[in-house]
């Protein structure tokens, strides 16, 4: 299985911090490959790199095998990216189901359309359901984002990022904030994901990473500290001292 | 949750009602009338940068001014100019100016583009005021409005207020039935999207510049359709009309009205000119009202203090006071 | 020698920009409001000029005098109406400084006329220095450059070394962190924007004499100060001072070139700017 995402010697410098230090890794397609590591180890940042929010420093970050690093966040999306955030990022006064489908519109190739009403496009409202309902938020789907609880509305960040229908997905902390019950939902819902998409997750809650992920990578201060199987990162020595044993669980 | 506009038969019951004014209003009252409604026009030009797509252009009379001017020096001095030759040229120059600054302005956010628009405005209005092209500062007169004929044939004589108003009328409804539209489709629902969360519609794959620009040309080009409409009107085009003054009183208007809402744009540009009329009178200020501007300036600064969603906004909730909101299963809901 | 003039000049220029735009930037950058008025005070400050010379026959007098009433206009004026702003979106901080204009230009019409009116320049500093035979330089202006030169030393001073200027540059970036540490944040606002207000009045006053005091003006310049800003980044002192020099030698350079067009030779170099770095000089990315 050939990689779907490949990161080479990835920098980012700010000022005389190296937030990023030569960061090397792959995705394969159906595969979960998670990125974990202390507060500050730079994973938010490196997601910013992958999504294009911020330009690399240097470095290269090839999807399909073309470089994109010098391509801006809307390119990426449309060459199959999808990424979702730490921090909630959805449109809160729209209904979840808006949101989807905003998410679903910017694949329609007529979405500079003037004329008709946009509700009248059955393709891209049966896309924006089918991401709600892959989310698990189809009853919840004309209820307004604010409205939602935090549970739901994590979800439904990851649902507006599958309305775009990608191939690679990005998710920062999906599991942020949320209690054992949702987690577990999200966790489930992740789990059906990596079926047909490549991930890249960031996550602090390692029961969940070591339950979903086939690779592991292990970042401190920018830099990958370890890279491999789950078993081989729990019983690498380094990552112990370094993480594992006196693991921040959130 | 604001609906972009009101029931469909209410906005026809007003346009009709709209419709039969001249009938009964003295000559004065009509030409206010029809000022009326070509301010409305352009509020609502503005309203779609800014109530809209989140846009807030502080320079916005350049392409109001613009196409005013296209007009004036295409007009032959002492006939009647051909509307459908001039108005496509008027609305061409506004198009093309709102393009230019657009695609440098579009780049930049917040207070920067705030300033932005206002410079380039400005920068405009220096090449009319300073330099001969439009007359400088003593402009050009329009001595006889547009002809609009058909096949030989005038269906409306601008020279006649009563009918020159009519023409205001159809265009003004015409650019609202266009609006609402766009509003509805997709490019609309992509700038309520932008304005909600810019960052959010890149990283789903938007280009937004793209759209930005959009809206901001055709928001030049409605402006351009009411300076086309205001030059008519006033016979006389100088500098004055793209000054930033004119500028902060679009803005105001959309302000007042209570951004968002189509309706609040209207509303915007009938309470301006109808305060306007109110304070300038001379029986209510005496031997200041030619100073009425510093009534009209501390207007807007106790209202702004006092009226934090604008004029458009309190009639929303009051109304709200009176009749619960009926979800009416309107598509709007989805919004 | 000729171009000498003109340097010096755009020099001179420039530096009056800088005063005016730095209480823009500042006040823009640290209370993070748009303040459409601060031109107002510019005029607000060349009229005090106009009259209190007027009236008590000395614009030295008059300097002091108009810096106090404009401090105290601009106390008043962030207490009662400014202060609420904060809070508020930039469309109604926009729309509410918009109204104070108008409200400022009226006063100004009722109190003052509609005309055009000279002052004079201070009996001291009323000679030239002959460059050549023919070519001589007004020592006002020379000294107006000296005074904004120091001014900007002052500034620079006060940001960079004082226990004030530490307090208005924590509050630049990060408010609430600055109010937690024991800053007394609202009034460090009043007085940041009564100092702003003074400042802008001051420029007005010394620069009667130079531009005459004539309806509007506060408004003209103010225009050319958003273009100051834009380019220098918004709370930027140094990127005020290295845009408005730039935008002291344009103007100056336009006005050579192509008398008529000169206005628009500061927009061509804003424009320039936009296309290379969108958010200005100073700024980082």
């Amino acid at each position: 299985m050939t990689a779907i995402l490949v990161v080479r010697e990835l920098c980012k410098n700010f000022g005389g911090l190296a937030a990023v230090d030569h960061v090397s890794l792959e995705v394969r397609a159906d595969e979960l490959h998670a990125v974990i590591g202390p507060n500050g180890a730079g994973k938010t940042t490196l997601v910013n790199l992958l999504s294009g929010d911020l330009t690399a420093s240097s470095g290269s970050i090839l999807f399909h095998s073309s470089e994109i690093s010098s391509l801006t966040p809307e390119q990426r999306s449309r060459l199959g990216i999808g990424r979702s955030y730490q921090k909630t990022n959805i449109f809160p006064g729209f209904s979840a189901l808006e949101n989807c489908r905003l998410a679903a519109q910017a694949r329609e190739p007529r979405a500079l359309n003037w004329f008709r009403d946009a509700l009248s496009y059955d393709d891209v409202m049966k896309q924006a359901r089918r991401a709600l309902d892959a989310a698990g938020l189809a009853d919840r789907a004309n209820e307004l984002a604010f409205a939602l609880s935090h549970g739901e509305q994590r979800q439904l960040e990851i649902a507006m990022c599958l309305a775009t229908d990608p191939q690679l997905l990005l998710l920062d902390e999906p599991l942020a904030g949320m209690g054992a019950e949702e987690s577990l939902r999200m966790v489930n819902l992740i789990g059906r994901l990596t079926a047909s998409h490549a991930i890249l997750l960031i996550e602090h809650d390692m029961d969940a990473v070591f339950q979903l992920a086939k690779v592991l990578t292990v970042m401190v201060d920018g830099k990958v500290l370890a890279s491999g199987t789950p078993a081989e990162i729990r019983a690498n020595r380094e990552v112990q001292t370094a993480y594992l044993g006196g693991a921040d669980k959130t | 949750m604001t609906h972009i506009t009101l029931p469909r038969p209410l906005l026809i019951g007003i346009a009709l009602l709209l419709a039969l004014f001249p009938l009964f209003g003295a000559t004065y009252y009509v030409q206010l009338g029809a000022k009326i409604l070509i301010m409305a026009i352009f509020a609502l030009s503005l309203d779609l940068l800014v109530g809209h797509t989140g846009l807030v252009s502080l320079g916005h009379a350049a392409y109001f001014g613009i196409a005013a001017y296209a007009l004036a020096l295409i007009s032959p001095k002492y006939e009647a100019a051909n509307l459908w030759l001039t108005l496509p040229f008027a609305l061409a120059a506004a198009a093309t100016a709102a393009f230019v600054v657009g695609f440098l302005v579009v780049r930049t956010a917040g207070v920067y583009f705030i300033m932005v628009t206002l410079a380039f405005a400005q920068m405009i209005y220096s090449i009319f005021h300073d330099t001969k092209l439009g007359g400088g500062s003593d402009g050009i007169y329009i001595y006889v409005r547009p002809e609009l004929s058909v096949a030989g044939f005038k269906p409306l004589d601008l020279e006649s207020p009563a009918q020159f108003y009519y023409l205001a009328l159809i265009l003004l409804v015409v650019v609202y039935a266009i609006l609402d539209r766009l509003l509805h489709a997709p490019f609309g629902r992509a700038l309520a999207g932008i304005r909600v969360n810019e960052q959010r519609m890149r990283s789903i794959g938007y280009p937004v510049f793209i759209y930005k620009l959009a809206a901001f040309v055709l928001a030049g080009i409605l402006a351009g359709l009411a300076g086309y409409l205001a030059a008519c009107q006033f016979g006389f085009v100088n500098p004055d009309i793209l000054a930033w003054h004119q500028s902060g009183i679009v803005l105001m208007m959309v302000i007042l009205g209570g951004m968002g809402r189509l309706h609040g744009a209207v509303l915007g540009a009938l309470s301006y000119v109808l305060i306007q009329e109110a304070v300038s009178a001379p029986a209510l200020l005496g031997a200041y009202s030619k100073h009425w501007q510093l009534a009209m300036g501390s207007l807007i600064v106790v209202i702004v203090l006092v009226l934090p969603h604008g004029i458009g906004g309190f009639i929303d909730v009051a109304l709200r006071r009176f009749s619960y909101t009926h979800r009416n299963g309107d598509r709007d809901d989805a919004i | 020698m000729f171009y000498l003039i003109q340097l010096l000049n755009a020099v001179q220029y420039g530096l009056l920009l800088f005063l005016l735009s730095s209480g823009l930037t500042l006040i823009f950058g640290i209370m993070g409001v748009i303040n459409l008025a601060h031109g107002s005070f510019y005029m607000i400050g060349a009229y005090l000029a106009y009259w209190l010379a007027k009236l008590t026959g000395s614009l030295w007098l008059a300097i002091p005098i108009g810096i106090a009433i404009a401090f105290g206009i601009g106390l008043l004026l962030e207490t009662t109406i400014i202060s609420r702003l904060y809070r508020r979106d930039h469309l109604y901080q926009v729309l509410l400084t918009f109204g104070l204009i108008l409200v400022f230009e009226e006063l100004r019409s009722i109190l003052f006329g509609d005309e055009v009116h000279g002052v004079a320049v201070p009996a001291l500093l009323d000679f030239s220095i002959p460059l050549t035979e023919t070519l001589s330089y007004p020592v006002y202006r020379l000294f107006v450059t000296a005074v904004c030169l120091g001014i900007a030393g002052l500034l620079y001073l006060v940001i960079h070394r004082t226990r004030v200027g530490m307090m208005i540059r924590a509050g630049n970036s990060n408010r609430e962190m600055a109010a937690s540490l024991g800053v007394n944040i609202p009034m460090l606002f009043a007085l940041v924007f009564a100092f702003g207000m003074a400042l802008a009045a001051f420029t007005g006053t010394i620069a009667a004499p130079i531009s005459s005091v004539f309806p509007g003006m506060g408004n003209q310049i103010l225009i050319i100060c958003f273009v100051v800003v834009v380019i220098g980044g918004i709370g930027s002192i140094n990127g005020a001072m290295i845009a408005s020099l730039a935008i002291g030698l344009a103007d100056t350079l336009g006005k050579v070139v192509a008398a008529e067009y000169s206005g628009v030779a500061v927009y061509l170099v804003m424009a320039v700017i936009l296309l290379w770095r969108p958010q200005g000089i100073a700024n980082k990315a």
